[in-house]
């Protein structure tokens, strides 16, 4: 009975597990496809797909401008993230809360409405398709996730930590730079890390507000996508699919790191 | 030996705390001298802390005015004060060693790295804490990491040390150990010690002086001794040491009062103080319980009562009697007295020169476990 129980448990966790899984095991093998088509499974095996990656301007300038785009929003929402969040934690329960809920809004009102917005106000301002548009819109959407990484950290650290550095001949500046920082440091790295994830994800705004000029990977994927069918996207969605696991793994694993306690 | 040298005096100006409507210290005026050891006593909300905390720099002060040494401190924030301070809850840093800990102060001050380690070692060596250089501060007791940031306070040669009850969160027996330490630091360095605390025992164990803290007021300021053998008010009176206290109509007879307990009437040499109602404080070691129908003798005051508690302590009982009136009374009596039970009716007898007359600012002993915070 006992047994049976344990097999039938096992057996719907591996299938939910396969389930989980299950796009992304079609994507990889589909990536070393040696005929120009997304079948699966695939027939016999080649690295032409990862080749045309680099080859391919339109493949490789969107590569390279959601990574540049990526690490500058990564950046500016960390800094306004970590500022906002340390804010808030001195401030009032209430005000804060009300503070707290309006910066993460952008995470909870559907992207498609966001999008729609952010489209109307950059027409006007001619920043579709620009650096800075992508810049604005993605780091809009990715400080909600740094507020609350930092916030969560913030929430255990002891500020009477600073007043003690304050008693010691700590200036506010060196404070931070010696206790509070270090010790937050690990949700400002995950924060980070959300960061660039958020923005080198994204395809629902940067859909909207793409031009033939400037082009970010989820886009260039769905464009490509819709004409053929060219198992580069394939070969893309692997290597994102890596690139993103391991970014997100990274984060979790310093998130919840503690030091030795 | 002692070099008073090392200690700064602190001088509190009618210095004036208030939140809003709440006025938290009222005018507080008080001299600590050189590389004395004063403690601040009173219940939770009666400003001793928010006094530490102005004279540390982390509350800014309404009104008033504060001198460390020479040195007008108004408003110099806290990291320029040159003040060590030692908290409750111990505020080590913890991501760095205990080591790491004590050098920080030394390495804002930009001491060399070799005399940095010197002093590191020296503190830590009078803290008996050599061995633990390498912990990181989850690593060690409460108690180790209290002497730790009691190290990390005095590195830097502070002439004024402030410490916000240090041994609150410790067990009993600790916490009398590190009294001792405390005092004994306190005796090698000469530093002015400034100690915050509610506990009177600990109070009376550490301390040159005590200031009794009450609803943002200091009631009284003096030695362990003056404190309970002469409070000025019936609050300090209460608060410090145990006692037996009296009320009822009083009426003055020449250059005494005598004063109604129940129906029975007790004296007390001098006048009243103000016109309001009084009160009579009796220390328990004054009090002599007899049986029922003893002989009063001259010059002492006699109520009657019954035993409602018998406390064996080892060194004696402490009984608690309910008199007449229903007040309680505490005596504490030798072991080689008559040993009275429960219930027993008793004589309870004090010299009329052995209790304070004090005015009644109707303080009560709820009031001052801080349960009114």
């Amino acid at each position: 009975m006992n047994r049976l129980q344990r097999t039938l448990i096992s057996l719907f966790c591996a299938c939910v597990a396969l389930w989980l899984v299950a796009p992304t095991l079609v994507i990889v093998p589909i990536s070393f496809a040696e005929k120009k088509s997304l079948a699966f499974p695939p027939d016999g095996f080649s690295l032409q797909w990862y080749a045309n990656l680099i080859q391919s301007p339109d493949w490789s300038g969107s590569i390279l401008n959601s990574l540049k785009i990526a690490v500058i929003v990564s950046v500016v929402a960390t800094v306004i993230g970590t500022l906002a969040a340390m804010g808030i934690t001195r401030m009032k329960a209430g005000s804060g809360g009300v503070v707290r809920a309006i910066l993460i809004t952008p995470m909870i009102v559907p992207g498609v409405v966001l999008a729609i917005g952010i489209y109307a106000v950059y027409l006007d301002h001619q920043l579709v398709g620009t650096l800075t548009g992508y810049v604005l819109a993605h780091s809009m959407l990715a400080i909600p996730f740094v507020i609350i990484a930092v916030g969560a950290n913030l929430a255990v650290f002891d500020a009477r930590l600073e007043t003690a550095a304050a008693s010691l001949g700590a200036s506010r500046l060196v404070t931070f730079f010696t206790v509070t920082l270090p010790l937050i440091g690990p949700g400002i790295l995950s924060g980070l890390l959300f960061a660039f994830v958020t923005s080198f994800d994204e395809v629902i705004v940067a859909l909207f507000i793409n031009s033939p000029r400037m082009k970010t990977l989820p886009v260039q994927i769905y464009s490509s996508m819709t004409r053929d069918s060219d198992p580069t996207v394939a070969a893309v969605g692997s290597l994102m699919f890596a690139l993103t696991t391991l970014t997100i793994a990274a984060a979790l694993w310093i998130g919840t790191r503690r030091r030795r306690s | 030996m002692a070099d008073t040298q090392r200690g700064a005096a602190v001088d509190i100006r009618s210095v004036t705390k208030t939140y809003g409507d709440f006025t938290a210290l009222d005018d507080i005026s008080l001299r600590i001298e050189a590389g004395q050891f004063m403690t601040f006593l009173g219940p939770s909300g009666s400003g001793k802390t928010t006094t530490l905390n102005v004279i540390a720099g982390f509350t800014e002060l309404t009104a008033g005015e504060i001198l460390i040494g020479e040195r007008s401190v108004g408003n110099l924030p806290a990291h320029k004060r040159n003040v060590g301070v030692v908290f409750q809850h111990y505020a080590l840093f913890p991501h760095m060693t205990v080591a790491g800990n004590i050098a920080y102060p030394l390495k804002l001050r930009r001491v060399p790295k070799p005399e940095r380690a010197r002093r590191v070692a020296e503190v830590l060596e009078m803290v008996h804490l050599t061995d633990f250089s390498h912990r990181y501060p989850a690593e060690l007791s409460g108690g180790q990491q209290q002497r730790v940031a009691l190290a990390r306070a005095l590195v830097f040669d502070p002439p004024l040390l402030l410490m916000d009850e240090p041994l609150g969160a410790l067990d009993k027996k600790l916490r009398e150990w590190l009294q001792l330490e405390i005092k004994r630091i306190h005796r090698e360095l000469g530093t002015t010690f400034v100690y915050v605390t509610h506990d009177q025992e600990e109070a009376l164990a550490l301390s040159d002086r005590i200031a009794v803290f009450n609803k943002g007021r200091i009631e009284q300021v003096g030695s362990g001794h003056d404190l309970y053998e002469r409070p000025e008010t019936l609050f300090v009176g209460r608060f410090i040491g145990e006692s037996t206290v009296l009320s009822g109509p009083h009426e003055v007879r020449g250059d005494e009062t005598a004063m109604q307990i129940g129906d029975e009437w007790v004296v007390c040499p001098g006048l009243p103080l103000g016109d309001g109602r009084q009160a009579l404080l009796v220390r328990p070691e004054k009090i002599t319980l007899r049986r029922t129908g003893s002989d009063l003798r001259p010059g002492e005051n006699r109520l009657t009562g019954r035993v409602s508690e018998a406390i064996y302590l080892g060194s004696g009982v402490k009984y608690e009697v309910t008199l007449a009136d229903g007040t309680r009374g505490v005596a504490r009596m030798t072991l080689t007295e008559d040993r009275l039970a429960l219930g027993d009716g008793v004589d309870v007898c004090w010299m009329q020169q052995d209790a304070r007359l004090l005015a009644d600012d109707g303080s009560s002993l709820g009031e001052q476990s801080g349960d009114h915070g």
